[in-house]
């Protein structure tokens, strides 16, 4: 199988007035139509390897890599014009927080129409029922009333499957979703989650979940990288995660409670320096 | 001893007026015992910290009882700040960010004229595991877990006998989530103090909770001790679709989910 994504040595570099802050230091891993896990600490890197993929970065950022190409488009040196026929189109990007990502004062319903008007090449109506049939496959009920609502007169849960709604519209080859559940309630979590693996088993659209809940990954994803400092520690099956190897990964695993343990003390994470370069 | 250190009977709590009104908690009513950790979980909007916020005496727009330590929580008696104290969610947001740590823990002090100021902020940092090197920082110099830490110890100040817990842990990163659970155990046992804790995270609760009440929508839906959530034995189903949510994405599960909105 042809890798969709194929990522080699990334590297991220933000000057600083102390000096180069190496923030991404040398990821590599390829994405075929599969769901992949990025798991790690606040700080790890693994939001800007998801944006990286995007070129989506912010100015002071120096991006670099061996090879970053998707479907055998070279990214790193693909003109803005090709960019943007790719960006919305071919990969889409759902962020966490449907708060900051939605336009307040358009609502729900043109903004997901208006991306399949742009993206899709279609005209305003098309768009529009679009737009209806999308709101629906996220399993939002009344689809005709929700369309016509601001983004203020709906609930996080319900923002959320807006935004996926969204990306979704132009059918993407590949949905980077950085913790796309973590600022909803856990039923409505599963339920957003059962969309995508739809997708996934049913369009072949990859996937690159980008989260910090273990158990979510694990349970989730096909395989999983850990990050750690900007690197990737360990690179697991999914299933295999609970047996992952590096002290990192297990130093994570034990630090979390669990419903049915009786544990006094959790365990703390004690940061080894080697982890920095191993 | 005797009597519970925490009472809430018949909690009503509305936001807003008329048509646009929501009645936010619809009639709760627990007790908790002295040196009892008390856990509230629900999901976002089912009240929780409402009721926590109603107890902390932030919200004074309610209807029913509440005590603490017998004191009547609605009649904002100056005793009570000294019993009941609360932590937030978030200590990006609950630190003042140009006060020094030692401006943050000497201000109840100051306020409720108490004296040995320096000996009880040294203690107390010392307390929640931070040396006195942290003294003079500004929040913006320290973690996220280490601004948590301060937020305890200023909870701690007054040497309350209950602590108001709301979301400790959901904005920091699971390996320094430990380490403040862990110290928030320790404090309890050797302050002895009684704990109410808000969380949407079950595991959390059964860690830290030797009883704990499920709420939806406003009510309480079940109440059940530890070792009941612990056998995964809950009665009602809205906790059981909370508990089989927690384990994990499960396609089949997650077929079976209700919501509404």
């Amino acid at each position: 199988m042809s890798a969709l994504l194929e990522v080699e040595d990334l590297r991220v570099t933000f000057q600083t007035p102390t000096g180069p802050f190496r923030a991404v230091r040398g990821v590599s891993f390829a994405l075929g139509r599969e769901r992949l896990g990025i798991v790690g600490e606040s700080g790890s890197g693994k939001s800007l390897t998801g944006r990286a993929i995007m070129r989506l970065l912010p100015a002071n950022a120096r991006l670099e890599a061996k090879r970053l190409a998707f479907d055998g488009v070279d990214l790193l040196t693909a003109s803005s014009r090709t960019l943007r026929g790719i960006r919305g189109a071919r990969i889409s990007l759902v962020l966490q927080d449907p708060k900051y990502s939605l336009n307040p004062v358009m609502t729900v319903g043109e903004q997901i129409a208006e991306a399949a008007r742009i993206h899709g090449g279609i005209g305003a109506a098309a768009a529009r029922r679009k737009a209806l049939e999308m709101i629906a496959a996220v399993r939002i009920r009344d689809p005709e009333r929700v369309y016509r609502l601001y983004p203020h007169e709906v609930s996080g849960g319900m923002g959320q499957r807006i935004m996926i709604a969204m990306m979704l519209v132009p059918e993407p080859d590949l949905l980077i979703a950085d913790e796309p559940t973590s600022a909803l309630d856990v039923t409505v979590q599963m339920q957003v989650l059962a969309i995508l693996d739809d997708l996934v088993r049913e369009r072949g659209m990859g996937l690159i979940f980008i989260s910090h809940d273990l158990d979510l990954v694990a349970s989730f994803c096909d395989r999983v990288l850990v990050m750690y400092a900007g690197r990737v520690v360990e690179q697991v099956a999914a299933r295999d995660l609970a047996s992952a190897t590096h002290p990192y990964t297990q130093g994570l695993l034990k630090s979390l409670p669990r419903i049915g343990d009786d544990r006094a003390e959790l365990p703390t994470l004690s940061r080894d320096p080697a982890w920095l370069e191993g | 001893m005797g009597g519970p250190a925490i009472s809430v009977r018949d909690l009503f709590v509305t936001f807003g007026k008329g048509a646009d009104a929501v009645r936010a908690v619809r009639g709760v009513s627990f007790d908790v015992a002295e040196g009892e950790s008390f856990g509230l979980v629900g999901e976002s909007g089912s009240g929780k910290s409402t009721v926590l916020r109603a107890l902390a005496g932030l919200n004074r727009d309610w209807t029913g009882a509440a005590s603490i330590a017998g004191l009547d929580v609605a009649t904002r008696d100056a005793r009570l700040p000294r019993i009941a104290q609360m932590v937030f969610q978030d200590p990006y947001a609950s630190l003042h960010p140009r006060h020094t740590v030692d401006r943050v823990l000497s201000e109840p002090l100051e306020i409720h004229g108490i004296a040995e100021v320096d000996r009880r902020v040294t203690q107390a940092l010392e307390d929640v595991g931070l040396g006195p090197a942290f003294r003079f920082r500004y929040p913006n110099q320290l973690s996220g877990g280490q601004r948590q830490r301060v937020a305890i110890a200023r909870a701690l100040m007054l040497q309350p006998r209950v602590l108001l817990l709301d979301e400790p842990t959901s904005a920091l990163d699971v390996s320094v989530q430990a380490e403040i659970l862990n110290l928030l155990k320790r404090l309890r046992a050797t302050q002895r103090l009684t704990m109410i804790l808000v969380s949407h995270n079950l595991a959390v609760v059964a860690h830290m909770c030797d009883r704990l009440a499920v709420m939806s929508r406003g009510i309480v839906v079940e109440e059940m001790d530890v070792a009941t959530l612990r056998r995964e034995e809950p009665k009602v189903p809205y906790t059981r679709q909370l508990l089989l949510a927690s384990k994990g994405y499960d396609r089949a599960v997650a077929a079976r989910m209700t919501n509404e909105d």
